[in-house]
């Protein structure tokens, strides 16, 4: 049964505490949605999950499925079934995305036996599906690309590198109506395996294509609400101030 | 197209696994072969005559050698670049004689240098990839082997001193006419006490389409390896040769000083890669020329990794309309190494172009210099040239210079300058290293991405071996930032 379970966990970036104290359990099959205002830490807890080396924990932990991940590098999350959709990605020049996918494959799923054939042959499948052409692949990684294709990128590679949990940061910024269906389609397929997402994100945009079974609202560091979808219905209507308040 | 791409994807992993067993240091292991003649150390006018005499020269080329030599005693020591302080003159041995037969077999190479070249994968790589092939050990050429299809062809392709008895007007014709001896103290130098090198003729209208390969190998500490190189692609044809060169390291710095001309005639399409691993302890001083005719294409594809110093500045000069020039260039400046590296081009007529990419690396205290020139002679209208040059310091202690160096002299000329300086960032590793790839890994596919432009015109032979040096430098390193 998968399980992450972040209990207690503070953080800090360039000296300033931004996580006060955060605990959340996301399990296989459910999806959570993680909203909040502003400057509330959302990114930071993204960036705090998958291990980003500028943020640093100050307290408490993050352990999936039995394997404490606190202090583990961020290859050795990503080995352990955590994924990142990240807000921004970054472009890396030269790097083929080919190669790349096949080289974090391998990684992450030694002892699997697909042949390179079969492999790109399930890429193709899935490129398709963001709505990616085929040419896409010997591109590089996030290099001169759109903010909807690094969008598209990213959950290409949630559905190729097959994680346990996937935290996805705005994954619904910079894409159009069109692209959110086809993306959310591919989260929503994917999301019926045994897999846990949490969804980051500040608007609740993305939420009208896919049912959160659970809604946290993170204000300044910490948990401050929790509810089912209706709560996120709710700061649609009236906005974050009445939690902080 | 998108088979194409899969192919390739499957050919590079069976390689890379092909690859995995291999050691760091296998191409830097010594042998106990002892040459069986030596000029001792030292260089002086009996030195000359001796190595004249020991090779049964004409007369033309003893004398060459001793003005040649009082020319290197004259000149100076180039007052800038790098420090070459470290240069043991006294102490270097100028002339190793491997053996008496060169071999057109390897069945007839001494057993101890076959193996050498069998460990570098050399035999083999013969029977997959090339259409002839050149191993020089120490300072002769021990074999040379060249398809027939080739040979019948009315190719030539020999070391520089078989080529001398067998083809001595061919030779005469190209012999430092692109780089005079006079031309800096290091041409002069090997003018001297020159000894191996490759001679490649390319007839007229023949077309090669498999490379030709010479192979260096060094192997006794303290010693000066001079080759001179001659590829002539006569009119209407096209070639593609390649270097290797690979030393054991020792604690005494030996001095590899090389001649290389190229001569690429009207239509005609020479491209020259040399990938250059030569160990911690050697100094690589190499002239390389090339004189592109009308219409002409000249490629130079340079991979310069090993050694502790190197200057080396690939000219083309650009003589005839039509002519054009690519020069494409990797220096890696490893911990404790000087990379002074660069490239020329002489637009001399109209209508001609040359393209310049450099890319380099510097690992650790590893330097990286990119030093052109960039001519454009009154009366070349018309005439193009792009300059990039790209850095990318791997350490904070790391440097990265350059020195572009223009003369323009004809206004209707265009040209470009590029220059970038990148590092390696916490947030590009950090999204690979997400996706599950080490720091180590993580690194390498950033600066092989880095290099990617250049790697894509290297065969892919050399472009894997490459890929493993890269890797086996970034791993060497640990924890990078």
């Amino acid at each position: 049964m998968v399980e992450l379970k972040i209990t207690n966990l503070s953080a800090s970036v360039d000296g300033k505490k931004i996580l006060k104290g955060v605990d959340l359990t996301v399990k296989g099959g459910e999806i959570h949605a993680l909203m909040g205002p502003n400057g509330a830490g959302k990114s930071t807890l993204g960036n705090v999950l998958v291990g980003h080396p500028d943020y640093k924990i100050e307290g408490g932990s993050i352990v999936l499925d039995n394997i404490d991940l606190t202090n583990k590098t961020p290859e050795e999350r990503a080995r352990a079934g955590l994924f990142l959709a990240f807000q921004s990605p970054i472009a890396i020049p030269g790097v083929k995305i080919s190669s790349f996918l096949r080289t974090a494959y391998k990684q992450l799923h030694p002892e699997d036996k697909t042949t390179v054939t079969q492999f790109f042959d399930n890429v193709k499948k899935h490129l398709k599906k963001v709505g990616l052409d085929e040419s896409f692949l010997s591109r590089s990684v996030n290099d001169g690309f759109s903010g909807g294709e690094r969008k598209r990128f990213e959950i290409l590679q949630m559905a190729i590198l097959r994680p346990k949990i996937v935290i996805l940061d705005e994954i619904d910024s910079g894409l159009d109506v069109d692209a959110l269906k086809l993306v959310a389609d591919e989260i929503i397929e994917y999301a019926s395996s045994e897999v846990g997402f949490l969804i980051v994100t500040h608007y609740q945009r993305i939420l009208k294509n896919i049912d959160p079974n659970f809604v946290h609202v993170l204000v300044n560091g910490k948990i401050a609400k929790e509810g089912d979808k209706n709560l996120a219905l709710q700061i649609e209507e009236k906005g974050y101030d009445w939690i902080r308040s | 197209m998108e088979v194409q791409v899969e192919n390739k994807e499957e050919e590079i992993e069976r390689l890379l696994d092909g690859l995995k067993n291999s050691k760091s240091s296998d191409w830097e292991f010594r042998d106990t072969y002892n040459p069986i003649y030596s000029t001792g150390k030292g260089l002086n006018k009996a030195v000359v005559e001796e190595i004249s005499e020991i090779k049964k020269e004409p007369d033309w080329m003893r004398r060459f050698r001793l003005k040649a030599l009082e020319v290197f005693q004259s000149k100076p020591m180039p007052n800038w670049g790098p420090d070459l302080s470290g240069i043991d003159w006294e102490n270097t041995n100028y002339y190793n004689k491997p053996d008496e037969r060169k071999a057109n077999n390897w069945e007839d190479v001494p057993d101890q240098i076959k193996q050498t070249f069998e460990k570098l994968g050399i035999p083999e790589m013969e029977q997959k990839y090339l259409a002839g092939s050149v191993a020089q050990y120490e300072s002769e050429g021990v074999y040379h082997s060249l398809k027939k299809v080739w040979e019948d062809k009315g190719v030539v392709f020999m070391d520089l001193d078989s080529a001398v008895k067998n083809h001595p007007d061919l030779v005469k014709e190209y012999f430092c006419k692109a780089v005079p001896m006079t031309d800096n103290k290091f041409a002069a130098l090997n003018g001297a006490v020159w000894s191996g090198g490759s001679f490649l003729y390319v007839p007229k209208g023949v077309h090669i389409d498999m490379p030709l390969q010479t192979y260096f190998r060094m192997n006794n500490e303290s010693t000066g390896q001079f080759e001179h190189t001659i590829v002539v692609g006569d009119e209407g044809s096209s070639v593609h040769y390649i270097e290797g060169c690979t030393a054991p390291r020792w604690d005494k710095d030996s001095l590899h000083s090389a001649i290389v001309e190229i001569y690429a005639h009207k239509n005609s399409n020479v491209r020259y890669t040399s990938v250059q691993n030569w160990s911690k302890s050697v100094y690589n001083m190499p002239t390389k020329r090339a004189w592109v005719d009308e219409n002409a294409k000249m490629e130079w594809v340079g991979g310069s990794l090993g050694s502790k110093v190197t200057m080396i500045y690939p000219s083309s000069y650009l003589r005839g309309p039509h002519a054009t020039t690519s020069n494409l260039n990797i220096s890696l400046a490893g911990p404790g190494t000087v990379k002074d590296t660069g490239a020329k081009a002489i637009h001399m007529a109209p209508y001609t172009s040359s393209k310049i990419i450099a890319k380099s690396i510097s690992i650790e205290d590893g330097k990286a210099i990119y030093r052109g020139l960039l001519r454009m002679n009154k009366g070349a209208v018309n005439s193009r040239s792009r300059v990039q040059c790209d850095a990318l310091l791997i350490n904070d202690e790391s440097q990265s210079y350059t020195y572009p160096h223009d003369e323009i002299y004809e206004p209707s000329g265009t040209f470009s300058h590029e220059a970038t300086v990148g590092k390696i960032g916490t947030e590009e590793l950090t999204y690979l290293r997400s996706r599950g790839l080490s720091e180590d890994e993580a690194s390498s596919m950033i600066v092989l991405g880095f290099l990617d432009d250049v790697m894509r015109e290297i065969p892919m032979e050399f472009a894997i071996e490459m890929n493993r040096l890269v890797k086996l430098e970034m791993g060497k390193l640990g924890a990078v930032g």
